[in-house]
């Protein structure tokens, strides 16, 4: 009688930055495409993010940040994951991101990066794809 | 083996076998059979109350109490679904600054439709974690108000916190979830209105217009969650009311009622997969035979069969 999956996504706001109404929206919309979303809030550390999202056992980290010091900090996120061993977690990064800065996150092993103008509806597919191919998920509609 | 590894303590296993314990995997429910053989040993608070009483942060304090007095705390912690979309947004992982601390797991689930706020897969949570080994366990429950009551099947402690200023008197003495608490919290107690409400409340119990749960006659307490005051107290309330169950015999009596809960639950969703089943398969010949022939009688008999021969 096993369930199909809901896809768990943890949404925090990265660094030291105050806006969090863009992680809201994002939130708000992951939840009415069925996901569901934990929501830890503003000013949390790389390793707090990570200790979270292994206690939610979440397909997918997505980390807001607005503040610029990205390649400082996503790094650590990164780290801490593959300390902590979340290889098969996704990892997505939203917020004010120089597009010169987006394939070195992906070298790191950011999943995606989702710049201002993103379309919710692309957000949510993007996602659910990398899941789908990620973890091996069978999804529930 | 991941049971092995969480028994072991490890982090990651432990959570990834509770997943497959939520989503009823073969694994999930064999590791669950034997977490059973262990379970029964810890002491499940459930805090409730109405949205925005403060619970998610006196949880946060609660951990911590009881992490100082050496005990190893699992906490659960419920968030409603979305009845249109199924997806939940959960954020009481936001005022639990003590997660941190080592000895602490923490899970939020989305009730995925269960009223009553607990539902089968919390209750499936608290017998993993108890288990685990995790001798304190907090379930938040969703603050949906009166009639949230399933809640005293799964817990031995049930904590109602109230807050000050959300309206007279009469809204405290409505019937259900004022009547199921063993301890009555007045949060946000430097609230000018909370005297009144702390009155109301004494009254209350007093004169018995409160449920005495097993002859426990319940107890108050003031907190201001956010400033760490009334913790002690609070967990000091928790422990004799634990003493007190164990001394009456209703520890292991309220141990039996959740895992027959547990078992309830878990049957009616069985049987209420067959019954969407059914009625998803047979969506046209109903509609047709309800608006062309009228046929109630008929077709509940017809679906009725149905529904038992695929049973």
């Amino acid at each position: 009688m096993s369930q199909e999956r809901r896809i768990k996504v943890l949404v925090a706001k990265l660094g030291l930055d105050g806006h969090d109404r863009g992680a809201k929206v994002i939130a708000r919309a992951l939840k009415d495409a069925g996901m569901e979303v934990v929501y830890t809030g503003l000013r949390q550390t790389p390793e707090q993010i990570v200790k979270a999202a292994l206690q939610e056992d979440v397909d997918v980290i997505g980390v807001s940040i607005l503040s610029g010091a990205h390649l400082e900090l996503v790094p650590l996120v990164v780290q801490q994951m593959k300390e902590k061993g979340l290889n098969d977690v996704v990892l997505v990064v939203g917020g004010v991101i120089p597009p010169q800065d987006i394939p070195k996150l992906k070298e790191i092993g950011v999943d995606e990066v989702f710049l201002p103008g993103s379309s919710l509806k692309e957000i949510t597919e993007k996602i659910t794809k990398a899941v789908v191919t990620k973890r091996g998920l069978k999804i529930a509609s | 083996m991941l049971l092995e590894r969480a028994l072991e303590g490890d982090e990651l296993s432990i959570s990834r076998l509770l997943t497959k314990i939520e989503y009823m995997s073969s694994e999930g429910l064999e590791s669950l059979q034997e977490l059973m053989k262990r379970s029964g040993k810890a002491h499940v608070v459930g805090i409730t109350g109405s949205p925005g009483a403060g619970k998610s942060t006196l949880i946060g304090e609660l951990i911590k109490e009881y992490v100082t007095r050496g005990h190893r705390v699992g906490v659960i912690l419920i968030d409603p679904s979305s009845p249109f979309s199924m997806g939940s947004f959960m954020g009481n992982r936001i005022r639990l600054t003590s997660v941190e601390e080592k000895n602490v797991f923490v899970r939020s689930i989305a009730s995925r439709g269960h009223l009553g706020g607990i539902s089968s897969e919390a209750l499936m949570l608290i017998e993993a974690l108890d288990g685990l080994g995790f001798d304190r366990i907090i379930v938040e429950t969703v603050g949906a108000g009166q009639t949230d009551t399933d809640v005293v099947n799964g817990v031995h402690t049930i904590a109602v916190v109230n807050v000050p200023g959300t309206g007279d008197e009469i809204q405290a003495l409505k019937a259900g979830i004022m009547e199921i608490g063993d301890v009555y919290v007045v949060n946000k107690a430097d609230k000018v209105e909370a005297e009144m409400l702390f009155n109301v409340l004494r009254f209350a119990i007093d004169t018995a217009e409160v449920d005495y749960r097993d002859g426990w006659k319940p107890k108050l307490v003031k907190t201001i969650a956010t400033k760490g005051v009334g913790i002690k107290e609070t967990v000091d309330i928790f422990e004799e009311h634990l003493e007190y169950l164990k001394q009456k015999g209703i520890f292991d009596k309220r141990i039996r009622e959740r895992r027959i809960k547990m078992m309830e639950l878990l049957l009616r969703k069985k049987v209420n997969d067959v019954i969407t089943k059914i009625i998803r398969e047979n969506n046209e010949i109903i509609s047709k035979k309800l608006n062309e022939e009228h046929d109630i009688i008929g077709i509940l008999n017809e679906m009725y069969k149905l529904v038992k021969e695929t049973m």
